[in-house]
C-alpha cells in the first residue's frame, strides 16, 4: 500500500514520553533479571527517553544513530550479562532507535487512512501489539523447550555454558538417549503401531457417518450427530473411566485392539466434522449424473464423490492421527504397560524423573506436528480453491 | 471397491494378530509395577534381569506405583486385575491390606531364609508392618541444600529450614502434612518423643501449622520426587526435602553443588504386595518372583545402584560399591550410624488414624 497520509515530524513532547514508556516496559524485564524490577522501570524510562531525544535532536542523522545505538546497547548488555545479553542489547538498540525515528518522523501515520482520529491510530497499533503479545505468550513455552533439549546436563536448566554459547554446554545426548533407550523405543513403536490403525478406523467410519448424515432423508440426524460428536465434548477423563470398565468386562482392557478402538472413537468426531464441512460444498447433481449414466452408488462414491471430498477426509484423518499420537488419559486407563505410548512415557518420565530426554522427544513431536498441520493447511487451501471453482 | 476390501482385510488382520499375540504372551509374562526412574532401574538390574535370565519369564514394567491404590480399586471393581506384583510404600500396603486388595503373606513359608538359616520373619524383624507387605528397602525423606548458597555455615539441624534469616531463599517441602508437621513441632521446641502426643491434639496441629506459617511465603511445594533435585540444580531453592536416593544421585552422579542434611530424616519402607484375586498360575509365578527378589543377596545387590538400605538385617554386611561410580555405598545409606544420629520412623499407626483429618486442615491452610 502506498503512503495514504502526508507525514510530518512530531513534537518532542509526544515521542519522548512514548519512547520512555516503551523503555520502562523493557526495563521491567531487564530490571527483574538484574534483581530489581522497579529500578529497571525507572532507569529504562529515563535512558530510553534521553536516547530518543539525543538521537533526534542532537545527532539528527538517522543511519549513524541507529548503528550507534545498536553498538552502545550491545556494549551495555555485555557488561551486564556477557555474550547473550550483548545480543539482546543489540536487538534492543536496533528496536529503540527505529522506534524513536518512526515516531519522530511521523512515519507511523503513513500507512493508516488519513481520516482516522489520534485515538483510532492508537488503537490500530495497540491492537497489533496485543495480537503480537498473545502470539509470543503462546509460542514462548515451545521455544524454550527446544534449546533446553540440547542441554549437556541432566536438568531443565540453562547452564552458564549454554548462556555463553559455549559448545561444551550443548550436546545431543538426550536425542541419543531417546534413540537408544528401549523404554522410549518401545513407546515410539507402540505409538506408531496404534495411531495409523486408529486413524484408518476413524477415517472409514467417520467418512461413512458424515456421508450418511448429509442425506436429507435420514431421521434423527441431529441426535445421531450429537452422539457421534460426544467424545469431543465429554471430558476425556469420563470417557476414559467409562471405557475402562466397559472394556474390562468384555476383555479388551489392556490389549492393543482396545487402545486402537478407544483412539478411533476419539478420532471419529474430527473426521465427521471436516468431512461434513466439505460435503456442504459438494454438488449433489454430480451423483445424480453418475447414476444417470449407470454407475452404482459404490462406484459413484469412489469415482465421483471421494475425489472431491478427499481434502476433508485427509485433514480429518490428520486430526485423528494427532489425537491418537498425543493422547495420554485414555491410554492410561485402557492400555496396560505393554501398550505404553509416547505421551504415556513422557507423563511418567515427567512425574518420576525430570529428564531432558522428554524435551528432546517434545521437540521431535513438535516438528512432526508442524509438518502435519502444514499439510492440513495446504489441503484446506486446495479444497477452498476447488470449492470456489465448483458450480453452485 | 478395492479400497474398502483392503481396509476391512487389514483391520481384521491386525485385530486377529494382536489378539493372537496377546494370548501367546500372557502365558509367560508378568507385569511388575514400580515407581520409574532410577529406582525402577535399580530393580531392573538387581532383580528383573537375573530373574528373566533364570526363568525365561518376561517382565513388563509399569510405572504406576504413585496411583497404585486407586488403580487396584478400579481393577478389583472391574474384575480385571492385570498387575502381578506391585511396589508400594508401607502405608499404601496397609491400606490395600485392610481393603482386602492385597494378598496376605506368610513370610516363613513364602520367603527365603537368610544364608545363615535365620527365618525370614526374624530377618525382616520389625519392618514387617503389615500382613500383606514384603519390605524391600528403607529410604528416608531428608533435606539437601545448595553448598554455594549457605555461606560458611552449612546447616547441621533440620531447624535451618525454618530459619529464613540465616538461610534466606526458597525451600521445597512436600505438599502433604506428613513429615512437615513433625519437623515443624520439633523446631518449635517440642521434644522428639512428645511429637505425636502433641500432634494428636487440635492445639498441637495448630501449633505445627503456625510454625509452618512463618515460612509459608518461602516455600515451593513439591509433589513428585524429582521436583526438589531439579529445583536444587536450578538454584531456585536453597534447601529442600526429598528422598535420600534422589539426593545421592544429584550429588554423586550429577555432580551438583549440593550437601546432605541427615538431621531428623524420616525413615519409611517400600516393598512388594501381590494383588488379591490372581489366578493360581499367576499367583504361583508372583510368589516365585518375590521369593527370589527379596532374598539376602538380591536386596544387597540393589544397593549397588541406588542408595537405599536393604530391609533384611542379613543384607547389610553384603552392601558393596556402586556399580558404576565404584564408591562405597555404606556411608550413603540412610541407616549408616553416622547419618542416623537423629531419625524418625514414619508413624504408620498415627497417620492411619489422623491422616484424613490433618490432611484436610493442611490443605485448608495451604489455600488460605
Amino acid at each position: 500500500m502506498a503512503a495514504l497520509t502526508p507525514i510530518s515530524r512530531t513534537p518532542v513532547s509526544f515521542y519522548v514520553p512514548v519512547v520512555a514508556a516503551a523503555g520502562a516496559f523493557a526495563g521491567l524485564f531487564v530490571g527483574t533479571a538484574q534483581g530489581s524490577g522497579l529500578l529497571g522501570i525507572v532507569v529504562g524510562a529515563i535512558a530510553m527517553g534521553a536516547l530518543a531525544y539525543v538521537l533526534t535532536q542532537i545527532i539528527k542523522s538517522e543511519t549513524p544513530s541507529r548503528w550507534g545505538t545498536v553498538v552502545l546497547l550491545a556494549v551495555v548488555g555485555y557488561f551486564l550479562g556477557g555474550l547473550p545479553a550483548m545480543v539482546i542489547g543489540g536487538i534492543f538498540g536496533w528496536l529503540f532507535a527505529w522506534f524513536s525515528f518512526w515516531l519522530y518522523e511521523g512515519r507511523y501515520r503513513a500507512k493508516v487512512p488519513p481520516y482516522l482520529t489520534p485515538m483510532q491510530v492508537l488503537w490500530h497499533f495497540t491492537f497489533r501489539v496485543i495480537c503480537g503479545a498473545i502470539l509470543v505468550f503462546l509460542i514462548t513455552p515451545i521455544l524454550v523447550v527446544m534449546p533446553l533439549s540440547f542441554n549437556a546436563e541432566n536438568f531443565f536448566t540453562f547452564t552458564p555454558e549454554m548462556l555463553r554459547f559455549d559448545p561444551a554446554g550443548y550436546s545431543l545426548k538426550h536425542y541419543r538417549d531417546f534413540f537408544s533407550s528401549s523404554d522410549w523405543q518401545n513407546a515410539l513403536r507402540n505409538s506408531v503401531m496404534i495411531a495409523p490403525v486408529a486413524t484408518l478406523l476413524s477415517v472409514s467410519f467417520g467418512t461413512l457417518a458424515a456421508i450418511g448424515l448429509s442425506q436429507p432423508h435420514v431421521p434423527f440426524r441431529r441426535a445421531i450427530m450429537a452422539v457421534l460428536i460426544s467424545p469431543m465434548i465429554v471430558p476425556l477423563i469420563i470417557s476414559a473411566a467409562g471405557m475402562y470398565f466397559f472394556y474390562s468386562r468384555i476383555g479388551l482392557q489392556g490389549t492393543y485392539l482396545g487402545v486402537v478402538l478407544a483412539h478411533a472413537a476419539l478420532g471419529i468426531p474430527f473426521v465427521i466434522i471436516t468431512v461434513t464441512a466439505t460435503l456442504v460444498g459438494f454438488d449433489r447433481s454430480l451423483t445424480r449424473a453418475a447414476a444417470n449414466m449407470g454407475a452404482n452408488p459404490v462406484t459413484t462414491f469412489f469415482r465421483v464423490q471421494m475425489p472431491l471430498i478427499l481434502p476433508g477426509v485427509i485433514s480429518g484423518g490428520l486430526f485423528a492421527f494427532i489425537t491418537s499420537f498425543d493422547e495420554v488419559v485414555v491410554v492410561l486407563f485402557v492400555g496396560s504397560a505393554g501398550q505404553k505410548t509416547l505421551p504415556w512415557q513422557m507423563f511418567t518420565g515427567l512425574r518420576e524423573q525430570i529428564s531432558p530426554t522428554i524435551l528432546a522427544v517434545a521437540t521431535i513431536l513438535v516438528i512432526i506436528s508442524i509438518c502435519l498441520l502444514t499439510t492440513v493447511e495446504l489441503l484446506r487451501r486446495r479444497s477452498e480453491r476447488l470449492r470456489g471453482m465448483s458450480p453452485g | 471397491m478395492k479400497l474398502t476390501k483392503t481396509i476391512l482385510a487389514s483391520t481384521a488382520l491386525t485385530a486377529v494378530a494382536s489378539m493372537a499375540s496377546a494370548e501367546a504372551h500372557m502365558a509367560n509374562e508378568m507385569t511388575i509395577v514400580s515407581w520409574g526412574g532410577a529406582y525402577s532401574n535399580s530393580q531392573q538390574q538387581a532383580y528383573h534381569n537375573p530373574y528373566m535370565e533364570m526363568t525365561g519369564v518376561e517382565i513388563i514394567n509399569d510405572e504406576s506405583s504413585a496411583e497404585a491404590v486407586a488403580k487396584l480399586r478400579a481393577m478389583n471393581e472391574a474384575g480385571n486385575v492385570t498387575w502381578d506384583v506391585v511396589d508400594v510404600v508401607a502405608s499404601d500396603a496397609i491400606r490395600l491390606c485392610d481393603e482386602g486388595l492385597a494378598m496376605e503373606i506368610d513370610p516363613d513359608e513364602m520367603l527365603a531364609d537368610a544364608p545363615d538359616g535365620t527365618s525370614a520373619e526374624d530377618d525382616f524383624g520389625d519392618l514387617l508392618v503389615s500382613d500383606c507387605f514384603i519390605p524391600q528397602i528403607v529410604y528416608s525423606t531428608t533435606f539437601g541444600y545448595r553448598t554455594d548458597m549457605v555461606g560458611d555455615t552449612p546447616p547441621t539441624s533440620v531447624c535451618a529450614v525454618f530459619d529464613t534469616e540465616t538461610y534466606p531463599g526458597k525451600r521445597a517441602l512436600e505438599k502433604r502434612p506428613i513429615n512437615n508437621m513433625e519437623w515443624a513441632l520439633l523446631c518449635d521446641g517440642v521434644a522428639k518423643e512428645d511429637v505425636y502426643d502433641v500432634l494428636e491434639t487440635e492445639e498441637g496441629q495448630q501449633q505445627a501449622l503456625d510454625k509452618l506459617d512463618t515460612i509459608k511465603d518461602d516455600v515451593i511445594w513439591w509433589s513428585a520426587g524429582a521436583d526438589t533435585p531439579q529445583l536444587l540444580a536450578d538454584g531456585e531453592i536453597v534447601m529442600g526435602s526429598t528422598y535420600n536416593g534422589r539426593l545421592f544421585s544429584l550429588i554423586e552422579e550429577q555432580d551438583q553443588p549440593v550437601g546432605m542434611l541427615w538431621d531428623a530424616q524420616v525413615f519409611d519402607l517400600d516393598g512388594w504386595i501381590i494383588p488379591a484375586g490372581l489366578s493360581d498360575e499367576r499367583k504361583a509365578r508372583a510368589l516365585d518372583y518375590i521369593k527370589f527378589a527379596t532374598d539376602t543377596q538380591r536386596l544387597a545387590d540393589q544397593a549397588k545402584y541406588i542408595s537405599y538400605g536393604p530391609a533384611r538385617k542379613s543384607s547389610a554386611p553384603l552392601v558393596g560399591k556402586h556399580a558404576e561410580l565404584g564408591i562405597e555405598m555404606a556411608p550413603h545409606m540412610p541407616t549408616d550410624p553416622e547419618n542416623a544420629k537423629n531419625t524418625f520412623l514414619y508413624n504408620y499407626e498415627f497417620w492411619a488414624d489422623y491422616r484424613d483429618d490433618i490432611d484436610a486442615k493442611f490443605q485448608a491452610w495451604l489455600a488460605q
